[in-house]
């Protein structure tokens, strides 16, 4: 009992990783239709800019908050720069630029920042709460940020004028021009968003597993994986989904002693095709009708 | 140009057809002009180059095979690597552990690559688009983990060494040579396959479920059956690439197949130009000599110089080079027409 209560835990912690790079998944996917394959190196680098900001002396906090900027105004400025151009380029041509922008973000931090692990500050203090031997301090802050995260895109998505443009350029491009909406610098708005989010991510997970440019490779799989079973066009479903995928990929590594450690990923894949066979609009998501 | 009565316009049409004979006279030229090109160059350049082209070649085909499934039948594969590894793994078990001699490995590699194919296509049925490009991607990361759980057939990190091939009949060729020559007889038979394959019923029946997919079943074609077949045949293709790898490198190990070389086989697959036959072959050249390229213009970071390369190759032809050159092709023609 004692293990499964520990591991369902650190299942939750590791699931709020997922969570939140699912959450920037989901932002793309909600305003272009697009799955950004770029989205991990994105975040990967951001937490690297945090890393060197905190390095030259300047106080946690402080740091978190200029990366979060820097990288909503990095993430329009990719979207303004680079991916405007091939907007209506065909689909495939796409993913070969965010697959261009994944090779450059890598090749980029390994070269400015080397190659080597690096030890990333957590906010939170260390040990965990009353002594216990389930959860630290760190974990129950980062499952409390992807929260505050999700309920920060909540409110702007539900209530600001903003927020409410974007879903609108989402939904009907056309119309929404028609009404005044400025359907391309929405685009980029998400774009900004996503990067934002992702750095969010990026820096709640770096305390964990150390921050060098590959650290994202098998975080991104477990993102899409999250985003699809809640349905990738739900903020709520991502999140949901990241938890439910970190609990149920520590229990099978505990319990079924074939997957253990070495098969997660693979485990990660059938539970990806187990949900698009059974339910393709995830838990959350709304169904996809398309007209012949 | 008004045309008025019946005999003008057949003598157009005379005229066009005339046209097309000639253009596809020029066409057969190239290729045969191609092939002798391809037949000459090992004794052009230096054995390492020559081991590069033996490169280009399987990738080729490999690619070829990625082309079938998501250029001609639209089914996207991020994890085309994963039957890469199946067919090197088949050629390295059978030549290491059997003692089989490497030319018989070809076959069953691509068999055991069309089998697998056919049984991921089934599931993938289901799956549109991105998806698929998804569920594929999770295939791609999974491979590498799964060879090294199976470390009893696979031999796990370590990997498997075979020999190299010997010259046959005492040519006198080196064994690099012999290797490219090899490699390039297994390629145009495949390349002449996927030519009439997809000229004929099956071809047909895999750009139809592509372009519209309701309008096709309702014409009558099995896309049940069609869809998990293009994967079957991408499949054997990249099989028998696999073995043509481990073949020529002489070494298979889990970590070579990881998702870096499905991407890489999409991107070549891309920027050959997706939908054609032809385009593999760019792709192949584009996979192996890019990165060359880009480690030139900076040693530092190599690979933000390839994601670049690819960025503006993107800009500049967003249908492939093969789309390029068919375009070119086009206005080529169209100018001769209305010169007539």
């Amino acid at each position: 009992m004692e293990i499964f209560l520990q591991q369902v835990l650190s299942g939750l912690a590791t699931g709020a990783i997922y969570a939140s790079l699912a959450l920037a998944l989901v932002m793309i996917y909600q305003t272009t239709e697009l799955i950004n394959f770029a989205q991990g190196e994105m975040a990967m680098f951001s937490t690297y800019i945090a890393w060197a900001l905190i390095n030259a002396g300047m106080p946690y906090w402080a740091a978190f908050f200029l990366t979060i900027g820097i990288s909503f105004v990095g993430g329009m400025a990719i979207e303004r720069i680079i991916i405007r151009p091939v907007e209506k380029a065909p689909v495939l041509a796409l993913v070969i630029v965010f697959i261009g922008l994944l090779v450059i973000f890598n090749s980029l931090a390994g070269w400015l920042w080397t190659y080597t692990i690096k030890e990333f500050p957590s906010p939170f203090p260390v040990g965990s709460p009353g002594g216990n031997t389930y959860i630290g301090f760190h974990q129950l802050g980062m499952i409390g940020v992807t929260l505050l995260v999700l309920l920060f895109l909540y409110l702007f998505f539900r209530f600001a004028p903003l927020g409410l443009a974007l879903r609108a350029v989402a939904q009907n491009p056309v119309s929404s021009r028609l009404v005044g909406v400025r359907v391309g610098w929405m685009l980029a708005l998400g774009w900004g968003l996503a990067a934002a989010v992702g750095a969010v991510a990026g820096m709640m997970v770096a305390p964990r597993l150390f921050l060098d440019p590959n650290m994202m490779g098998g975080v991104l799989l477990y993102a899409f994986a999250a985003a699809l079973l809640g349905g990738t066009t739900s903020p709520l479903g991502a999140v949901i989904g990241g938890f439910t995928l970190g609990v149920l990929e520590n229990l099978a590594g505990t319990y079924i002693p074939f997957i253990g450690t070495e098969l997660k990923l693979a485990f990660a894949l059938g539970i990806i095709i187990l949900v698009l066979l059974v339910r393709p609009q995830g838990l959350l998501g709304k169904k996809i009708v398309a007209r012949v | 140009m008004a045309v008025d009565t019946i005999e003008e316009k057949l003598a157009t049409r005379h005229a066009q057809s005339q046209l097309e004979a000639k253009l596809a006279f020029y066409k057969r030229i190239g290729l045969i002009g191609l092939i002798i090109f391809a037949v000459a160059l090992p004794f052009l350049v230096s054995d390492f180059r020559t081991f590069q082209f033996t490169r280009v070649l399987y990738i080729s085909i490999a690619v070829l095979g990625l082309n079938i499934l998501s250029g001609y039948n639209g089914q996207f594969s991020l994890g085309h690597g994963a039957f890469i590894a199946l067919g090197a793994y088949v050629a390295a078990i059978m030549m290491d552990r059997w003692g089989v001699p490497y030319y018989l490995t070809i076959i069953p590699a691509g068999l055991i690559g069309f089998i697998f194919g056919f049984l991921i296509g089934l599931p993938a049925r289901r799956l549109e688009g991105l998806y698929l490009a998804l569920a594929t991607f999770g295939l791609a990361l999974a491979t590498p983990q799964i060879l090294k759980k199976f470390e009893i057939i696979t031999m796990g990190v370590q990997g498997i060494v075979v020999d190299k091939p010997e010259v046959p009949f005492g040519l006198p060729i080196s064994q690099d040579q012999w290797l490219y020559f090899f490699t390039l007889m297994i390629l145009l038979v495949l390349f002449w396959a996927a030519r009439n394959l997809l000229r004929a019923r099956t071809g047909r029946a895999f750009v139809a479920i592509r372009d519209h997919h309701m309008a096709a079943e309702s014409m009558g074609v099995n896309a049940g059956f069609y869809k998990p077949l293009a994967f079957a045949i991408g499949g054997a293709y990249a099989g028998v690439a696999g073995a043509l790898a481990t073949i020529t490198i002489q070494f298979v190990a889990p970590d070579s197949f990881g998702v870096f070389l499905s991407i890489t086989l999409l991107v070549g697959s891309v920027i050959g130009g997706i939908a054609s036959i032809g385009g593999a072959i760019f792709g192949g050249i584009a996979i192996v000599f890019i990165p060359n390229v880009a480690e030139e213009i900076s040693k530092a970071a190599p690979w933000a110089i390839y994601g670049v390369i690819l960025i503006l190759f993107m800009y500049a032809m967003p249908s492939g080079i093969m789309g390029f050159i068919n375009m070119l092709w086009r206005g080529y023609v169209k100018r001769l027409l209305t010169r007539t």
